[in-house]
This record gives structure tokens, sequence and C-alpha cells, in this order.
């Protein structure tokens, strides 16, 4: 039990000496992370509400794979995009390896499932109450699409930051395809990795309890986004 | 129509603002000197990058980027090209490496040792022994639990090669008290710590390590304890994108002079983390 209270004290300390290594490690994540969402959502949810209106053969099979890919471990993503981006590799000419690039695409992969699999159920379920009205207004694919997907915006929020929260908690993919470069590719997760190999458990308990604390901080910052949104609405 | 536009808009522009922010950094990245070294955790976890990095890039201005996984992984990944230099500790697998055409040369550059570390109570007896197979007998022997790397590193290369001296095959699925990890240094004496198991770890990973708990240093100083650490240039004949130049220059300034004061100078807690090798030793 030491080793919380030695976190509590580990985590001010670097808090309040405003470390600039801890600032530019925190910088990385939220900057890797929270650009692999945004790209998630824009492919993600388009993709997911079309899922979720167009009829095709299969379409049962598809969402299971999308439902099974959320499942999907996060080293093994980062080894695949590890083959990918390797020199020796089919993309290895892009010399992406072990740059904030490749962590960004890893994390992609490993979001834009769950943020359209999250997406398709919402906008299913909006479709079967206004499937009628839609039609009756003659509205085709993309546009009953994009009406449930703006309909259903504030739902949406949540599936955002279910990718959000898979993202910024994962260090399989990031070890592996960013290498955890000190000033270059080290991120929260693997300078929690690197303490705990240090032996350095309240340094690295501390740097999770800073990383819960930022976690926090986005959800409620959407939250409240979302809840001024609302009421704008609703005006 | 109109009412869900700007959403959509500022949404788009948000992502692509995003996706700008991050384009610059791999971008300048590509443009300065640098160079990417596969190393072990030993170097890096143990602090001894952080000491001897600094002089390096101040003399060149050559940025050097570590990636620290066990020796194996180091190997495979830069025989996929991925780094400009190796630098670890499996000289066998390290010439292998050479002979393969992967690299250009083995350069021996330092050294240090494994030690036995176990906890206090020492369930084995092995306390204070010199000769490093028969105290690995004799845990077998007692079947005290042993926390294995069990990743092809060159500390668990070191560890079988302890085994086979001592006569010894154990298979971690009949010998129950064989754990292997397939974990990293700093991972495996966490599990250790833990399990109050036997392991062995190369001394500069032990001196930086902070959470020993009970465990000790049972056995020091057999010479087959030695662990030696080779560097080598990634061959560029065969990997065109391996900055030859500023690895190579990375790898005589290691062993300049210089650099050999560098390697001696490296302490943790004041203790010499690795002896620089002798200028005129011969390659293993």
């Amino acid at each position: 039990m030491q080793e919380f209270t030695d976190a509590f004290g580990a985590a001010f300390a670097l808090l309040a000496s405003g470390d600039p290594e801890l600032a530019e490690i925190v910088g990385l994540s939220l900057r890797v992370t929270l650009t692999a969402v945004a790209i998630s959502c824009l492919v993600g949810m388009p993709l997911g509400a079309l899922l979720a209106i167009a009829r095709f053969p299969g379409r049962g099979a598809a969402a299971a794979l999308l439902n099974a890919l959320m499942g999907l471990p996060p080293v093994v993503v980062g080894l695949a995009t590890y083959l990918l981006l390797s020199r020796s590799g089919p993309l290895g000419a892009l010399g992406l390896l072990y740059t904030p690039a490749a962590m960004i695409i890893a994390q992609t992969i490993l979001t834009l499932p769950l943020v359209a699999a999250l997406t398709r159920q919402t906008i299913a379920d909006l479709h079967a109450e206004h499937d009628e009205t839609l039609r009756a207004l003659g509205a085709g694919r993309w546009a009953t699409a994009l009406t449930l997907l703006h309909d259903g915006r504030f739902a949406l929020t949540t599936a955002a930051l279910a990718g959000f929260g898979r993202a910024a908690a994962e260090v399989g993919a990031v070890m592996i395809v960013g290498g955890n470069i000190a000033h270059a590719t080290r991120v929260m997760t693997t300078a929690i990795a690197l303490e705990t190999a240090r032996g350095e458990l309240a340094l690295a308990l501390g740097l999770g309890m800073i990383l819960l604390g930022i976690s926090a901080a986005v959800n409620l910052a959407a939250m409240a986004l979302r809840a001024r949104a609302e009421r704008a609405a609703h005006v | 129509m109109n009412a869900r536009t700007p959403t959509l808009r500022a949404a788009l522009l948000g992502a692509l603002a995003a996706m700008a922010a991050a384009l610059p950094g791999a971008a300048a990245a590509a443009e300065q000197d640098e160079i990417i070294v596969q190393s072990t955790t030993s170097t890096a976890n143990s602090g001894f990058f952080d000491q001897v990095l600094p002089q390096f890039e101040a003399r060149t201005g050559i940025k050097v980027k570590v990636v620290a996984v066990g020796t194996g992984q180091a190997l495979r990944n830069a025989a996929n090209c991925d780094g400009d230099v190796v630098l670890v500790h499996a000289p066998r697998a390290e010439a292998d490496f050479v002979a393969k055409g992967l690299g250009v040369r083995r350069h021996p550059l330092m050294s240090n040792d494994f030690v036995i570390v176990g906890p206090a109570a020492d369930p084995a007896g092995i306390a204070g022994m010199r000769d490093a197979a028969a105290a690995m007998a004799r845990i077998a022997a007692a079947g005290a639990p042993f926390a294995s790397r069990g990743d092809d590193s060159g500390t668990h290369k070191a560890e079988r090669r302890l085994w086979r001296a001592a006569g010894l095959d154990p298979d971690p699925a009949t010998d129950r008290w064989l754990r292997e990890l397939g974990a990293g240094m700093g991972a495996t004496l966490n599990a250790a710590a833990g399990m109050g198991a036997y392991a062995l770890t190369d001394r500069a990973t032990w001196l930086a390590f902070a959470n020993k708990a009970d465990l000790r240093i049972m056995v020091e100083g057999d010479p087959r304890l030695l662990n030696h650490y080779g560097v080598i240039l990634v061959n560029p004949a065969r990997c065109p994108n391996v900055n030859a130049k500023a690895g190579q220059a990375f790898i005589d300034w290691l062993l300049s002079a210089e650099g050999r004061a560098a390697i001696a100078g490296a302490r943790v807690h004041g203790a010499q983390l690795f002896r620089p090798a002798e200028p005129q030793e011969k390659t293993r």
C-alpha cells in the first residue's frame, strides 16, 4: 500500500515541478491519440452509418466482423503495422516506422472498428425509428446516413470517447511501432511501461494517475461541449 | 441540411487540423542527421544511454534514437533494415549477423557481468558461491523457483549457456520451478521479487533497479558470467536506407578515447555500469 501513497507523491511532485519531459510526453500522447480518434470518427462514423442503413448480402457477417475487430489486441495491431511499415515491408519506403505518424496509423487501426461498430448500433436504432419518415421524404442512402448521423451526434460522442479511451490506454501497439524513443516517440503508456521495468513502481503508478486525470479532463470537456451544443440545439 | 453543415464542417476542419499538426513532426525528423540504434533494455533502462549520448550529440550534432528491446528482437529488427546501428550483447548471434551479411563488422565495445540474484531466504543455498553453473545445478536440484527471461535476449542466451554448463536442459513444461516469463529484464526482476525466485540479470539493470524487495546478489565473479557488448553498423549495401556515415561516426566515437571515457564514466548510484573494451581487442 506504501506504493499508492508514494505514487500520489510522485504524481504531485511531477506536476508541481512542471517537468518539461512530462509535458512533452503528455503532449505527444494527446497529439497521437486525438489524431487517431479524429480519423477514426471521420471514416468510421459514415462507414458505421452506411452499414446500419444499407441492405446487402453478408450485412450480418460484416457487422459481426466489425464487432470482432473491437477485440483486436493492441500488440497484434502493432505487429501488423510494424510489418507494413518496416523498411523491408510493403510501405517501408515511406520511412514512417518509429515516428508519431506510425503510432497514429496503429491507433487508427485500433479505434476505427470500435467507433464504426458503436456508430452502427446507434444509427441502426435511429433508423428503425425514422425509416418511414425518411423514405417518405425520398431520402437516398447517403442523405439518410448523414441525417441520422446528425440526429445521433450527441449519442455518437460516446463512440468517439470510447475510441479515445481505447487509444489512450493501449501500450502494445505504440511500443512496437513507436519504439518508445526518448524525446521522439515516448508517450504516457510507454513511459509507464519503462518506469515499471526500471522498478520505479511509485513513479509508474504516479504517471498512471496523471494519465487518468488527462482522460477525465478530455471526457469532461467532451461532455461540456455536448451539453452546450444540446442547449443550443433546443433553443 | 443547413443546420448540420456547420457541425460537420467543424468536425472535418478539426480532424484536418489535427492531421496537419501531426505531419510536420514526421517531416522534420527526416531532415535532421540522426540514426536509430537497436539496442537492449540493459543499456537503456540503466540510464547508460542517458549519460553517454548527450556527449556524442554535443560533439557531432547527430541525434541518436534508441529502440530498447531484447538482443534477439534488436537483431531481427536490424535484419529488416529498421535501424542503422545495433548495440547488443550476444557475441555469437552478432557474429552470425555479420556472417550473413546483415551487418558490416562487429566491434567489441564494452563489458560488464551477469549476477545471479535470489531471495534473502536462499532456499537453494547458493549465496556466496563462485561457480555459477554449480549454483544453477543446485537451484534445479532444490526445485527452487527461477524466473527466466524466456525471450531469446542476450541474458536468456547466457542463462541457457549456464544450464548447459551445469549439464542440464530444464524444460519449463515439466520443470515447474523454471518460470519462463517472455519478458524484459525489468519485468523479470519484478516477477522474481514478487514470487521469491532466483534470476540471472546483467549488473547494469540490477544496479539501477529500484524494486529489489528482498532480492540479493547470490553469485558473482565466475568468468562465465562475463557479459560482452558489441556494436555493428547495419549493412548499407543491403539496406540502402541506412545512414552509414552517421552510424559509422557513432561507432568510431564510441571506440575512440573520448567514447571509452564516456562509457567508463557512466554510473548509477556511484557504481560503474560498463568497462570499455581494450582498443586492440580482437573481433570475436
